[in-house]
């Protein structure tokens, strides 16, 4: 049994974070002669830049730098890869709070203080400020509409028995990592900068810097040892503060450090996309999907930035674990005069996954049965009933087994009862349950990301020292890679030290997302540890007088035949033999293609699944609810770190289900978002817990592809859990209605929102969503949620 | 204790004085804030047993004056504006919002920071109780989510009810999970390492009880 696989070790960082002596990059030692930045935003959605007076912010005390669009030194846009995403706007601002100048002084509040003395005329220009309304314009796109089609559903919704149509908002999200978007750069010699950046992407920082900079990318170093919590929000928006520190330090010959105000950070940096989501689904007696058609209006804000892959994996989410045979999916990526919007963990698939649990609950309702019946109904099957509308077979299904062992684990036939019977004698207040399975795919989309590389190098004392491609934010990616490298030596984890990561040790390497980070970086890692442990194995060979293939690495020893000796001899002997200890890695996914023309092909290397039951309790007279009991069941394969492993699921599930029940981005209709800081914008508090929260891992799992150790990714899929707790909410409105009438609850379903989705039930009409503008859509069109059979 | 800037220069405490209102020495040392010079003062801070005499711009926070000014930086800044607890600290064994409060309000009081909570070697057992608990992901929090449950531990031994708390006449309210998760609901985890954070502080509770 191995002492490295599948145990529970600490996260790597772990005696650090406990005394307060991690060093996040606003703690490191400051540089001589650092100046400090502040970005000076837009105050205009849409607007010309008619005039723009920064006189006063140059000549204010302290002031040693104020530069605009025309002082970047090689090209003014950070799209990672689309171009749209200038670094400072230049003659239009496309955004309320989009940045247009940056000032480097010798504090930071000199710095800020002196932005605020910017005299800037704008020349307003029609903004288009609702998804609503982006979506009624065809030239309101980022992107060209995609469509995937299979079968006839046109034919197969007007056959079918039943009919529902239906539109469902869906709000976005601000990542809020603690630690806000920081960089400091440092400039070297002859072009030279080293920026370290809070980022999950240190290559693309690396080549966007250059390219501003207008040097080549060798002159140019990011570094990123660890984030505080990235989520998708430090994927492509950390190379903000980095670009900009990095120019001014150019141009001032000084570091420079750039660490964004919460407020700032708030509303200059993109958030998930909120989604308006229209479905006409045609279904049998039984609740059997016959034929489904969704258009899938993705809000991704004023640029393309990440927003194509984002919306093409909602496009491939809306089948989640339902065989859909007739389905039309039609994406529009719609733009708006708001903030860019980005990778938020689940990349846009929570937002497909909500859409068609939605509709499995709407179904359920108008059949007038229990919801998860209607979805096992529509669980994929054997073949041909395995094929994602994408044309990919699913192969491992497990999520037949693992809701039925959750089912039973959490009482769920029992549950129902004495809901049932709870919220008959109960007036004011309703309870609600659901079950919510999740199936969700692994690998970036985008093929070419699917790669990645490492370096190791083992010390003559036998320590190994190990750079990796990947970003710790948290996730534990760090103590896992480590993991699987001391278990090729055969050695304990602690001799694996994990340095920060680095683009001069490791080039080209790819985001850390997707949830991919321990399923790419591991195989390479492995493959580079795996190169050395040949050689040595050479050496030990010769010295022991055994074949190569005899000697077995383990517990910190080399072993052949009758002899054996410390790791750290070997490794001295081998030094003395000439032979090198220090080798790359590289690795890239295999199996996975995609044509992007005919929307078919294998983008997944496999699936991650997971289910979660969630029952809540509404109070009718004020809309507010709380959570009283969740249990979640979650496919891990057979899982690296159990420890690690509970910790990203239960987080994932508590920021899913604050994504779609506090957490309200709320935009005035100027454009300005009014929720930029804790105190408005409420993300879940520890008092949100459900009392009782049983979480666990599926223990039958194993990865049916050779992903690492046959372990699963775990980043994003369990974020998908907390629609459990929409669907809960959700559940317990219907409950305050006397008869069954359909209710559209949209998300995000804050109080006010759920107060308001009763009030209607209770006062008999027709329920809709129109009350209460879901952030981006203000001005929504007249609610069109109806049975028309 | 709720005391305006404007107090603190007009009444100061006793050990708080001007030191001068000419231009400050020079503008690397921090004192050149936009507009004019401004005025400093002297405060005498007492952090992690140690004491330090330092001249502050009155308007430093006590959270920057132990990040920038003492190198203290296991304290963290997640809001600025009192709103996620990564900033807490300990003040006379009271936790406060380090982010929220004057350095030169707390002249000669003792402040306890995250790297003055264990005992030499040996981790505070709430700091071994998070390492053995996973307390924590990115661990931006947990400075000021491990301070703030030494503070709430001592609230609760001494006997202070909650918002939960069912019987205010109790003397001693047990320590529940309920009980543990309102009292620290001012500190925010996005990566909503909750339910550790729990394990963790009942752990400790436990210990010294
Ligand atoms: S930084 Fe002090 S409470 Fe957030
Ligand atoms: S551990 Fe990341 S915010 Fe708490």
């Amino acid at each position: 049994m191995s002492s490295n696989i599948g145990v529970s070790h600490p996260h790597d960082s772990a005696p650090l974070h406990a005394s307060g002596t991690a060093i996040y990059i606003d703690d490191m030692p400051e540089p001589r002669a650092l100046l400090h930045a502040y970005i000076g935003l837009s105050t205009e959605a849409h607007a010309r830049i008619v005039a723009r007076d920064l006189s006063a912010v140059r000549t204010a005390p302290g002031v040693v730098a104020v530069i605009a669009a025309e002082d970047v030194p090689g090209v003014n846009d950070i799209g990672p890869s689309l171009p749209g995403d200038p670094i400072f706007a230049d003659d239009v601002t496309e955004y309320h709070g989009q940045a247009l100048f940056a000032v480097a002084a010798t504090t930071r509040e000199a710095a800020r203080a002196a932005a605020a003395l910017a005299v800037i005329a704008y020349e307003p220009l029609p903004a288009i400020l609702t998804l609503d309304e982006a979506l009624a314009r065809e030239d309101a796109r980022v992107l060209p509409s995609r469509l995937i089609k299979r079968g006839e559903p046109e034919t197969a919704i007007a056959r079918a028995p039943h009919r529902l149509r239906g539109t469902l908002r869906i709000g976005g999200q601000d990542h809020f990592y603690l630690e806000g978007q920081i960089a400091v750069s440092q400039p070297g010699e002859q072009g030279d900068m080293l920026i370290f950046s809070s980022t999950q992407n240190p290559s693309e920082i690396q080549h966007l810097v250059a390219r501003a900079l207008a040097v080549p990318d060798h002159n140019v170093v990011c570094e990123t040892r660890r984030m505080g919590g990235g989520f998708g929000g430090k994927e492509s928006q950390a190379a903000i503060p980095a670009a900009i520190s990095a120019i001014l330090a150019a141009l001032t010959k000084r570091p420079v450090k750039l660490r964004l105000d919460r407020d700032d950070d708030m509303v200059l940096t993109g958030k998930r996309h909120p989604f308006r989501i229209d479905y006409d689904v045609g279904f049998d007696g039984s609740g059997r999907i016959e034929g489904i058609d969704f258009v899938l209006a993705g809000d991704c804000g004023f640029s393309p930035d990440l927003s194509g892959g984002i919306n093409d994996r909602a496009m491939m989410h809306v089948d989640n674990c339902y065989f859909l045979e007739n389905i039309s999916i039609l994406s529009h990526r719609c733009k708006t005069n708001t903030v860019s919007n980005t990778a938020f963990r689940g990349f846009g698939g929570p937002q497909g996954i909500m859409a068609i649990e939605y509709v499995m609950d709407e179904i359920a309702r108008h059949r007038r049965r229990d919801p998860l019946e209607i979805r096992r109904l529509n669980f994929y099957g054997d073949g041909p009933r395995n094929v994602t509308p994408y044309g990919m077979a699913v192969e491992d299904n497990v999520i037949g087994e693992l809701v039925e062992e959750l089912a039973r684990s959490a009482d769920y036939a029992e549950r129902l009862q004495e809901v049932a019977a709870f919220n008959e004698r109960s007036d004011w207040i309703k309870r609600g349950l659901a079950l919510v399975p999740v199936k969700f795919g692994i690998s970036f989309t985008a093929i070419h990301l699917n790669q990645a590389g490492a370096l190791v190098q083992l010390y003559t004392d036998g320590s190994v020292l190990l750079n990796h491609g990947g970003t710790e934010m948290g996730q534990g990616l760090f103590i896992k890679v480590a993991q699987v490298v001391a278990e090729e030596f055969g050695i304990p984890v602690e001799r694996v030290r994990v340095s920060a990561t680095n683009t001069s040790k490791v080039p080209n390497t790819s985001p850390t997302a997707a949830s991919a980070g321990t399923d790419l970086n591991a195989k390479a890692a492995q493959a580079a540890a795996h190169a050395i442990k040949q050689r040595l194995a050479h050496v030990a060979a010769g010295e022991f007088g055994v074949p190569p293939t005899a000697v077995i690495f383990a517990n910190g020893e080399v072993i052949g035949g009758r002899r054996r000796m410390r790791l750290a001899e070997l490794a001295k002997l081998a030094r003395m033999q000439r032979v090198s200890m220090s080798s790359t890695g590289f690795y890239a996914t295999p199996k996975i293609q995609f044509d992007p023309v005919s929307q078919t092909g294998r983008p997944f290397y496999y699936f991650a699944y997971g289910a979660a039951l969630a029952e809540v309790e509404v109070d009718g007279l004020t809309g507010e609810y709380r959570q009283r009991r969740v249990d979640i069941l979650h496919d891990c394969g057979k899982s690296l770190n159990p420890a690690i492993d509970l910790g990203q699921i239960e987080g994932g599930f508590v920021q899913g289900a604050g994504w779609l029940t506090t957490e309200e981005l709320w935009w005035d209709a100027s454009g300005q978002l009014r929720t930029h800081a804790p105190s408005t914008y409420k993300i879940p508090a520890i008092g949100d817990l459900p009392p009782i929260f049983n979480t666990r891992i599926y223990q039958s799992g194993r990865n049916r592809e050779n992903a690492i150790f046959r372990s699963k990714a775990v980043g994003e899929p369990p974020l998908n859990l907390g629609i459990a707790v929409f669907l809960a909410i959700k559940d317990a409105v219907m409950a305050f209605a006397a008869s069954r009438r359909p209710c559209s609850l949209d998300a995000p379903a804050t109080p006010e929102r759920v107060l308001m989705a009763i009030e209607r039930l209770r006062a008999g009409g027709a329920a809709s969503s129109d009350e209460v503008p879901v952030p981006g859509t203000a001005a929504g069109r007249p609610p069109d949620a109806e049975a028309a059979e | 204790m709720p005391v305006g800037r404007r107090a603190v220069l007009g009444t100061g405490t006793a050990a708080v004085f001007i030191a001068g209102v000419a231009p400050g020495p020079d503008a690397a040392a921090g004192e050149t804030r936009g507009e004019a010079t401004v005025a400093t003062v002297t405060v005498e801070l007492h952090v992690n047993g140690a004491s330090h005499r330092l001249t502050l711009d009155p308007r430093t926070t006590l959270l920057d004056a132990l990040r920038e000014h003492l190198a203290l930086t296991g304290s963290k800044k997640g809001c600025d504006h009192g709103q996620c607890g990564a900033c807490t600290v300990l003040l006379d064994g009271r936790r406060i919002n380090a982010c929220l409060t004057l350095a030169v309000l707390h002249d000669g009081q003792p402040v306890t920071t995250i790297e003055g909570l264990a005992d030499g070697e040996t981790l505070h057992p709430l700091q071994a109780a998070f390492i053995e608990h996973d307390g924590f992901q990115c661990g931006y929090c947990t400075s000021g989510q491990i301070c703030s449950a030494a503070g709430m531990l001592e609230e609760s031994r001494a006997g202070m009810p909650s918002f939960v708390t069912a019987d205010l006449a109790e003397p001693q309210p047990p320590l529940t999970d309920d009980e543990i998760r309102e009292r620290m609901s001012g500190n925010i985890c996005r990566c909503a390492a909750y339910p550790n954070i729990v394990a963790a502080i009942r752990k400790a509770a436990e210990i010294r009880a």
